[in-house]
């Protein structure tokens, strides 16, 4: 469907992209190498401790010398310590080093998510975006640490248990490994076949919780409809495959673990027999005879660890791919390398270096399309001079939001230049052009923090007296001493505690804080209600005074008073005067009055 | 009680949970018995020591042809392992299995249960759920309980019959050193459990932090706008940095308790066993232990003592069964819609009658004020009224998605409390504001509400509604996607596909629920124009707040702060003085403008 489906995943393991994993945590190389090192330590403990047993039963047991007894109890205390001290080391750093990875994925993704252009934005959907940032970073942390740990360790028991058996006995090493290969074998089908059954498992329990949503967001439709018994046989559906898919995979589970166990103890009963046999023909000690069961018994937990842990790798392959792409992905616009070095990027701008701005606008030639191919703009031009308001009014999708996105340089023209007082913006940096913007949008989003902490962002320096003078401007003053906290109120996450005229109007603040010298008011929607619309009417008024300004699709009030209404039409400017001449004209400005006209005033009565 | 608690709702599947404990307990006996083997091959087969051995495995190495011939036929031994192993994995896969069916019918019947409830709950409980909640409910608290069932339920049983066997047989054979084998064993699980029991308020600090972290990385991506409008990336990646780094710091703090924890209680298992080794040795020496027993000791010691902290940890965790348990049944106890007794399916078409009908949604808050009216069949009644007077809630009633307090409403002569609900509201159709549609094709949208149309009754459907045309210009027609995964339908698209929905169904009446307001005027008119020539008989309600929708009503209800303030045609209204006309007035006041330019 589109590429933000949480799609099937079916690819085996790619070492390739676990290459590209490591050059993201590449600054964590040190302790990589530290929990290596103290993985060998561990895994060499596992190693002595049966070798312990075999020397107390040998010499103790078996020759019936207790002198070195204490010295014994000493060795194997001694031992116990560095071994807790190793898991003590282990646990810690594999923390810390997850930890540091998603951290850093976290960070780095951050940082170029705030670099990414707008086109980014239209096309990506934020809850894609979280889950990039959260659970997958997560999950990559995870198998970075922990799974990649487990793999160290498993090949680094069996090496070290190998080594040790065929050092002291190479028939009994070879009888004890003989199962090995085919637990291989098995378990690599085995992995596969559970790892396809959980992917089938998932992406049916992902379509139940959009079950789940769609059931209690149209529940109020599904009773006018009366379908609730058809849409629960739909669920029932639903969860009689999660049902069926997850119990398959249990049971593949089931089948694996006893076989693994089983091949494990064909390895310790022939051990038994053949070295049973030698022990009574004196060829073998009782104390080896011991160690190699215990050996055999221990090595094929690891194989079965190693199993796990690739399929683990595997299934986290998804996750990586997407984190990365994200990470991976170039921002379309850019400051070229000479511009930054004259005016700094956007961590650490030269502000000294910034000309000041008047606010004469020039589109020459602008033609713009969306990367999609529609194009919107064709050879638009347009002279705008500092401190005119401009009102943009037409249809959606004719084009006003592009000019405004284009003035704001969220997107660049396609061809052609847009001039701010007479110079090409691209020669300026992004931030220059941005810092100097006031901005509000139809929907005020604001910040989670007080409501002194929204006013002041655009200008973090501002003082209590400067964001004051700010609300007064826009009459925020007035009903914000009259919050429980004042200033100093918590607007909730996303503002949730305030009305949205309210909202609107610490936006407007926000908005004329740093003194901005071009001023865009986005499209207003129609269904503010009559308290809102008051307020926002007398504010827009003040905050535009002295501003260049550019209004779209807003309230007649507003627009009214415009010194310039455009008309865009299809990427046109259709007409374009004041509101008595285009009114005169009978036109499209016209019909679009009367409508909005009829509705506002309806709205009026009818509250 | 927990456990109470969680076996009440394993009913129906008991049996399996049952069956999945008993293999449970078999395999733990098949996986004690390879030690045995081992030490009886080591002490009696090898050594030549008299046999010391359970009563049934002496009975069994009896029938074999005792001791010798095992000594002759050693591979017997090897292949007792395999074969207890063999019988270990065969209970294994079965308690595996069980588990599984046990735990994943229960799933599903819960998940379905959820389900049902939450289609056949009253209307109001959606009005005033919170979505994120409920689905919270339905997915990871299920999830919660399922784990517990598929994974921990059977491994403490595990555990606790793999310490049981093994103490019997340990005790059976040394008394002294079987205590001194299990000394730390209880600090070990107290430590465990009190340490895990402490990390939940950890866990619950961090992921407030996490949360915290995600808040401003959603505010930061939903504010994008504002964010570059005033260039405050420097200053939200500051933002984010600090929350990122908090959150950090926390897990490093969590992972250096976790490193402590581990650390301790290896080191005390290490000791544990070591102790287990030295004593050995010991009481060999003396002569009270073979080496065969010594070796049972060990590997026993080695299967009961790692199981122990993972013990503990799964006790901690029944609190947040429970948990998810009791916020599950709190949405499946909710009382489902009923019908009143003797309800039945009673033809619509006739008079509708609302007499001295009384409505509130909140106590003391009246929303309809002994509301009367008089319906004849097949009229079409516009209603006028600002936010709040009451024009949907007359709706709602109608339907009976509300019950009304006081008064009565007749329909066709019959009270509308004895009609079946189900039979009422296939009966109505509404549409309401804000539709809703589902993520399936357009078509299938259009087919919910009526399961066996044929192609010609959705086309004249949507004919009539004005969307046909908008669907045939979609790429894949009436066969595309609605929603995320498809197109995006503008407000008005919406409107009309629903309509369409609802046209598609045979009504007795119609109900239009401001559900053109996204529409433009001319398609508007359309709209209506198609619903005059199929209405016959319907009796067919429209609400809008758009007078041009209104004013070829056979009759124009005005609604007042829950009354009935005017009625009557058009051309009376605009006579009397009153809301209708005020708004009425609207195209004079537009002339005027005019005129003053």
């Amino acid at each position: 469907m589109n590429e933000f489906d949480e799609q099937e995943y079916t690819k085996g393991l790619d070492i390739g992209l676990w290459k590209r994993i490591y050059v993201l945590v590449k600054s964590q190389r040190k302790r990589i190498v530290a929990v290596g090192a103290v993985l060998v330590m561990v895994a060499l403990c596992d190693m002595i401790f049966p070798l312990l047993n075999l020397h107390a039963i040998d010499t103790f047991i078996g020759a019936g010398d207790l002198s070195g007894l204490v010295s014994f109890i000493f060795l194997y205390l001694g031992v116990a310590v560095w071994q807790a001290l190793n898991v003590y080391l282990f646990v810690g750093n594999c923390g810390k080093l997850e930890s540091h990875v998603v951290y850093h994925i976290r960070k780095t993704g951050f940082a170029k998510l705030q670099e990414l252009s707008f086109s980014y934005y239209d096309t990506t959907p934020v809850g894609w975006i979280m889950a990039r940032m959260t659970s997958d970073a997560q999950r990559i942390g995870d198998v970075v640490a922990w799974s990649a740990i487990d793999l160290v360790w498993g090949i680094c028991v069996i090496v070290f248990v190998s080594v040790c058996m065929f050092i002291i006995n190479v028939k009994l090493a070879l009888i004890t490994l003989c199962v090995f290969p085919i637990l291989a074998v098995v378990s690599y089908f085995f992995q596969k076949v559970i790892l396809k059954n959980y992917r089938e498992v998932r992406k049916l329990n992902s379509k139940i919780t959009g079950a789940y949503n769609e059931g209690i967001n149209g529940a109020r439709t599904t009773k006018t409809l009366t379908r609730e018994s058809r849409n629960f046989d739909e669920f029932e559906n639903l969860s009689r495959g999660m049902k069926t898919s997850s119990i398959r995979a249990a049971v593949f589970s089931a089948i694996y673990l006893p076989i693994v166990m089983g091949l494990g103890s064909v390895g310790v009963a022939l051990v038994l027999w053949r070295g049973g046999m030698d022990v009574q023909g004196g060829l073998l000690t009782f104390g080896t005879y011991s160690l190699f069961i215990t050996y055999g018994m221990q090595i094929y937990d690891p194989v079965y660890q190693l199993a796990r842990v690739l399929s683990e790798f595997t299934s986290a392959q998804a996750s990586a791919e997407r984190t990365l792409s994200l990470i991976e992905t170039s921002a379309e616009i850019i400051d070229p390398p000479e511009i930054l070095e004259k005016f700094g990027d956007n961590l650490n701008p030269k502000r000294e270096n910034w000309p000041s701005i008047t606010g004469d606008i020039l589109f020459e030639d602008v033609s713009f399309s969306y990367k999609t191919g529609e194009k919107v703009l064709k050879n638009f031009n347009l002279k705008i001079e500092a401190g005119q308001k401009i009102a943009l009014v037409g249809e959606t999708g004719a084009g006003k939001s592009t000019i405004v996105n284009l003035i704001c340089r969220f997107y660049e023209p396609t061809s052609g230049r847009v001039l701010i007082d007479g110079t090409d913006y691209r020669e300026r940096s992004q931030l220059w052009l941005q810092s100097n913007l006031g901005y509000v949008l139809q929907t005020p989003h604001l910040f989670s923090g007080t409501v002194a902490d929204n006013i002041r962002y655009a200008k973090q320096d501002a003082t209590a007296e400067e964001v004051e003078a700010a609300a007064k401007t826009v009459d925020a003053h007035k009903f914000i001493v009259k919050l429980e906290k004042g200033y100093d109120t918590e607007v909730g996450e996303g503002g949730s505690r305030l009305s949205s005229g309210q909202k609107q109007l610490i936006s407007f603040a926000r908005a004329i804080i740093g003194d901005p010298r071009i001023f865009v008011l986005d499209e207003a929607t129609s269904s503010v209600d009559t308290e809102t619309e008051s307020m926002i009417s007398q504010a827009v008024d003040k905050v535009l005074r002295g501003r260049t300004s550019f209004i779209v699709a807003h309230r007649l009030s507003t627009i009214r008073s415009c010194d310039r209404i455009l008309v865009i039409k299809d990427g046109e400017v259709a007409e374009s005067g004041n509101h008595r001449e285009l009114l005169k004209r009978r036109g499209i400005y016209y019909n679009l009055y009367t409508n909005q006209f009829m509705a506002e005033q309806e709205q009026k009565i009818l509250g | 009680m927990v456990i109470k608690k969680i076996y009440k709702y394993m009913r129906g599947y008991r049996k399996y949970f049952l069956g999945a404990m008993v293999a449970t307990a078999l395999a733990t006996l098949f996986s004690i018995l390879p030690p045995l083997v081992v030490k009886i091959t080591v002490d009696s087969v090898i050594d030549g020591q008299p046999l010391d051995a359970p009563p049934f495995l002496v009975f069994i190495i009896e029938k074999l042809g005792g001791v010798p011939a095992l000594a002759k036929y050693l591979w017997i031994c090897g292949l007792a392992i395999v074969l207890a192993a063999l019988g270990n994995g065969i209970c294994a896969f079965l308690r595996g299995r069980w588990n599984a069916v046990g735990a994943e019918e229960l799933a599903k019947r819960t998940k379905d249960e959820l389900y049902d409830r939450l289609q056949k709950v009253p209307y109001d409980y959606h009005v005033k759920a919170k979505t994120g909640d409920l689905i919270q409910r339905c997915t990871s608290d299920v999830e919660t309980v399922r784990r517990f069932l598929a994974m921990q339920l059977v491994e403490v049983s595990r555990i606790l019959f793999v310490v049981v066997f093994a103490l019997i047989i340990m005790f059976s054979y040394h008394v002294p050193y079987t205590l001194a084998a299990v000394a730390t064993v209880p600090l070990l699980f107290i430590i465990s459990y009190r340490y895990f029991k402490g990390m939940r308020k950890v866990f619950m600090l961090a992921d407030e932090k996490e949360g915290e972290m995600q808040t401003v990385l959603q505010e930061n991506l939903s504010g994008v706008r504002v964010v570059r409008a005033f260039g405050m990336q420097k200053f939200e990646t500051e933002k984010f940095e600090k929350k990122n780094n908090e959150f950090f710091a926390l897990i490093v703090k969590m992972t250096m308790q976790m490193a402590n924890f581990w650390g301790l209680t290896d080191f005390m298992t290490f000791v544990q066993i070591g102790l287990v080794l030295f004593l050995g040795v010991y009481f060999n020496f003396t002569g009270s232990l073979s080496l065969g027993t010594l070796l049972v000791f060990l590997t026993y010691e080695g299967m009961l003592i790692y199981p122990v902290r993972q013990l503990g940890r799964i006790l901690s965790d029944l609190g947040k069964t429970e948990v998810s348990l009791g916020r599950i049944e709190e949405i499946i106890n909710t009382p489902a819609e009923a019908d009143t007794p003797g309800a039945a399916a009673h033809p619509l078409k006739g008079e509708i009658v609302f007499s001295h009908v009384n409505f509130s949604y909140e106590k003391d808050q009246p929303v309809l004020k002994d509301m009367s009216f008089r319906i004849k069949a097949g009229e079409t009644i516009a209603i006028l009224g600002a936010t709040g007077s009451g024009k949907s809630s007359v709706m709602h009633l109608l339907l009976r998605l509300y019950d009304y307090d006081e008064g009565s409403i007749t329909v066709n002569g019959c009270e509308l409390r004895d009609i079946k609900k189900d039979y009422l509201r296939e009966r109505i159709g509404l549409v309401l504001q804000e539709p809703f549609l589902y993520s399936k094709t357009v078509r299938e949208n259009i087919r919910m509400a009526k399961f066996d149309m044929t192609e010609d009754e959705m086309f004249a459907a949507t004919r009539a509604a004005s969307i046909h045309e908008d669907i045939e210009g979609f790429e894949k027609g009436y066969e595309t996607m609605v929603g995320e995964k498809g197109v995006t339908l503008s407000g008005g698209q919406k409107q009309r596909v629903a309509i369409a929905r609802t046209l598609i169904k045979e009504s007795d009446i119609l109900i239009f629920d401001d559900s053109l307001s996204a529409v433009d005027a001319e398609t508007d008119a359309q709209i209506r124009a198609a619903l005059r020539e199929r209405a016959g008989d319907v009796t067919t309600f429209i609400i809008s707040q758009r007078i041009t929708t209104l004013m070829e009503a056979d009759r124009i209800f005005v609604f007042e702060e829950g009354r009935l303030a005017d009625e009557g045609p058009h051309a009376a209204l605009i006579e009397r003085e009153g809301l209708y006309r005020r708004i009425w007035n609207i195209q004079n006041l537009l002339e005027e403008e005019y005129e003053n330019e």
